[in-house]
């Protein structure tokens, strides 16, 4: 048996958005390649999430935005973060964010956006490559 | 419809073509292991007569406007009229979305539909901290009669119908139009219209919920209660099934669980002591119409015929309305892509095309540019006058349900309806819908179906042009933008009349509301009464809160 801790995420689901199909196929498609997964469900607050995650002792948060909220919510989750003492848990996320808006969200710390036609295989790569489960 | 000879000549003539077929297939074998709808139903190379052998046409299939109504509502379809061309709209304040109601009748629209934005959809107001970020992003803000009052500057109520897409808050919004329209000296009994009204598919797929199931589907009742007897040409409810087919769902599921929430919505509406023959002609429905052509025709037909027979066998409708599935149709915005978004036009009008082959009664199209935003006035052009093009030119319209009679297309039509029987079947043994959505029924059917699909694009089995075929790199295109001073306006605006209101009648409209809610009284003449003296969507809902709990996402997946 393996001692090492799987990777932690949550998914969330900040804002009043009900979109919740690619929220889920993503838990469902990470649960699958082993990660764990928690998923807050349909509107949460960004203090919700933060919240949740702090208490999880996630890895990574993953955001899923379809009502155009994301230049709001994204840079609002980061700012709790740090101000928790948590800015090591990384924030990814995807929906429906116009390219142009992408650079302004990842300067404002999200490390990457999965924007729609993503295959789950991807996404799991980057988690792969680019999260490592705390010790 | 055929004669039992004439079946026994198909079947020794196919052994014929099957020996044909087999020699062709060891030279050339098929392009693919499987044909699937995208839906997954699995499709034969070939139909005969064979697969409609026990078909009877005036039982089954029948005459247009006549039960059980397989070939369309009315008995002369579109040679009579045409669908109702109906664009949801809604972007920024009230004020930009009227001027987009403007142009798009002044380009041959011919019913309005509002779409709102979250805040409005889910009870709150502008300025509720729940709405940062939300204000006027996803369609047009509306926390007062105000907003109402500026969304339909200089569109007369009696001369036009409005679909509202609102769920929790349907009899607010409801409550609010017929206020408008009453200042413009139209009766509420002239009025036309529908509110989506639909809680069993909000909890099952679109999510946009705010109370527990039972408390949503008493005001629901109270909704149609009234409307029965003071506003008869509303259409009371919109039992939807596009929400759940973008949720992922199949086509199959899409209609059964759209036709197992009907049920639900009459069985309510008659514990009231309603006749059915009285509510139940207004009822009307909601469909997907997705990109698998002939899938989606059976689908429609099936459909009318299913509730034709749910109507009249189950619930014993005697008026031939109350039989009718009259419904709009949307196409499918899950299959549109970001990637190579000009695309998007024609998947448009290929899945506009199956929906009035489907005899559909309205039809909204989706704009190219959707995947990313609220539609530019160009993007929304181009998807009216996919309509416009598909009634006036390409002679569509010209006969009724043409695709009747296909050995396919009936054949089709009949493996959809037993499938989805399967499902109601399955339903009804859980207890009725409100069980099978506390179960999470629906909910994971669901979630399996749209993983399912995800995984056959990813592996390339389900071919979706631009992204996992034929993939280029394409420009970015124009996209909708909302301005930060429609929210100053917005929140200035709620300020503005919270402060010129009566707020003494305000406090005393919401304590009635307060008072009808916890002993049952029907709801609607006090709504109409807050809303008058201009209380807001929130204060509203807020009572609502309060009486009867919230309802939070259990987040099944």
């Amino acid at each position: 048996m393996s001692t090492e801790r799987k990777i932690r995420i949550l998914i969330g689901k900040p804002g009043l958005d009900g979109h919740d199909r690619g929220a889920k196929v993503i838990a469902r498609g990470f649960r699958d390649a082993g990660f764990e997964v928690i998923y807050t469900g349909l509107h949460q607050t960004p203090e919700q999430i933060v919240n949740a995650a702090i208490q999880e002792d996630v890895d990574a948060i993953g955001l899923s935005i379809l009502s155009g909220a994301h230049d709001y919510v994204f840079p609002e989750v980061i700012r709790l973060l740090k101000e928790k003492g948590a800015e090591d848990i990384i924030v990814f996320g995807g929906g429906i964010i116009p390219e142009e808006d992408i650079p302004s969200l990842q300067q404002a710390g999200v490390k990457a956006i999965f924007t729609p036609g993503t295959p789950i295989e991807e996404a799991v790569r980057w988690v792969k490559e680019n999260i490592k489960p705390r010790k | 419809m055929f004669k039992e000879e004439q079946i026994q000549k198909v079947k020794e003539e196919k052994k014929k073509w099957n020996e044909e077929l087999s020699k062709t297939l060891c030279e050339r074998p098929e392009r693919l292991p499987r044909f699937t709808t995208v839906s997954d139903l699995e499709i034969k190379p070939l139909y005969t007569p064979e697969d409609i052998k026990d078909l009877d046409y005036s039982r089954d299939i029948g005459f247009p406007g006549i039960y059980p109504f397989t070939r369309g509502v009315q008995p002369s379809m579109y040679r009579g009229r045409l669908w109702t061309m109906r664009m949801f709209s809604g972007l920024g304040g009230p004020e930009e979305t009227n001027k987009r109601f403007h142009y798009l009748l002044d380009h041959g629209e011919t019913g309005l539909s509002i779409a709102f934005h979250y805040p409005t959809l889910m009870g709150y107001d502008s300025d509720s901290p729940m709405a940062r970020g939300e204000v006027g992003k996803c369609g047009v803000a509306v926390d007062t009669l105000k907003d109402m009052e500026i969304l339909f500057e200089g569109i007369p109520l009696d001369r036009v119908t409005t679909s509202m897409t609102i769920n929790p808050p349907a009899s607010i919004l409801l409550a609010m139009y017929i206020v408008v329209a009453e200042k413009q000296g139209v009766s509420k009994r002239q009025i036309g219209g529908t509110i989506q009204n639909d809680m069993l598919k909000e909890f099952i797929a679109q999510k946009t919920f705010m109370l527990p199931p039972k408390p949503s589907l008493r005001i629901i009742v109270d909704t149609i209660e009234y409307c029965t007897r003071e506003v008869p040409r509303w259409n009371t409810i919109s039992i939807s099934g596009y929400h759940i087919r973008e949720a992922g769902a199949t086509a199959v599921q899409e209609l059964a669980f759209t036709l197992a929430d009907g049920i639900a919505y009459v069985e309510a509406a008659m514990e009231r002591g309603l006749d059915v023959d009285e509510f139940a002609p207004r009822l009307s429905f909601f469909f997907d119409s997705h990109i698998d052509f002939f899938e989606e025709i059976a689908k429609f037909r099936a459909a009318r015929r299913m509730w034709a027979k749910i109507m009249r066998e189950r619930f014993l409708a005697k008026n031939p309305r109350s039989w009718m599935l009259r419904f709009h149709t949307q196409t499918a915005g899950c299959s549109l892509t970001a990637q190579q978004p000009y695309n998007n036009i024609i998947r448009t009008a290929y899945e506009a095309l199956a929906a009035v082959l489907g005899g559909t009664q309205s039809l909204h199209t989706n704009s190219l540019d959707e995947t990313y935003a609220i539609p530019t006035e160009e993007a929304v052009t181009i998807a009216l006058r996919t309509q416009q093009i598909l009634a006036e030119e390409t002679g569509v319209t010209n006969t009724i349900d043409p695709l009747a009679g296909s050995y396919f297309v009936e054949a089709l039509t009949n493996e959809i309806e037993e499938k989805a029987w399967e499902y109601i079947r399955k339903i009804d043994e859980m207890g009725g819908m409100i069980k099978a959505i506390e179960r999470g029924y629906p909910q994971m059917e669901i979630a399996e179906a749209a993983y399912r699909f995800q995984k056959q694009v990813d592996s390339g089995e389900k071919v979706i042009v631009g992204v996992n075929k034929y993939v280029t790199d394409h420009p970015p295109i124009p996209i909708w933008r909302m301005r930060p001073e429609i929210e100053e306006r917005q929140l200035r605006r709620l300020k503005e009349v919270k402060r010129t209101r009566n707020n003494e009648k305000v406090k005393q409209c919401l304590e009635e509301i307060r008072r009808a809610s916890i002993s049952g009284e029907n709801l609607m003449p006090y709504i109409i009464n807050a809303v008058r003296e201009y209380a807001t969507i929130q204060e509203i809902c807020d009572v609502w809160r309060e009486v009867f709990g919230r309802y939070t996402d259990p987040g099944y997946f």
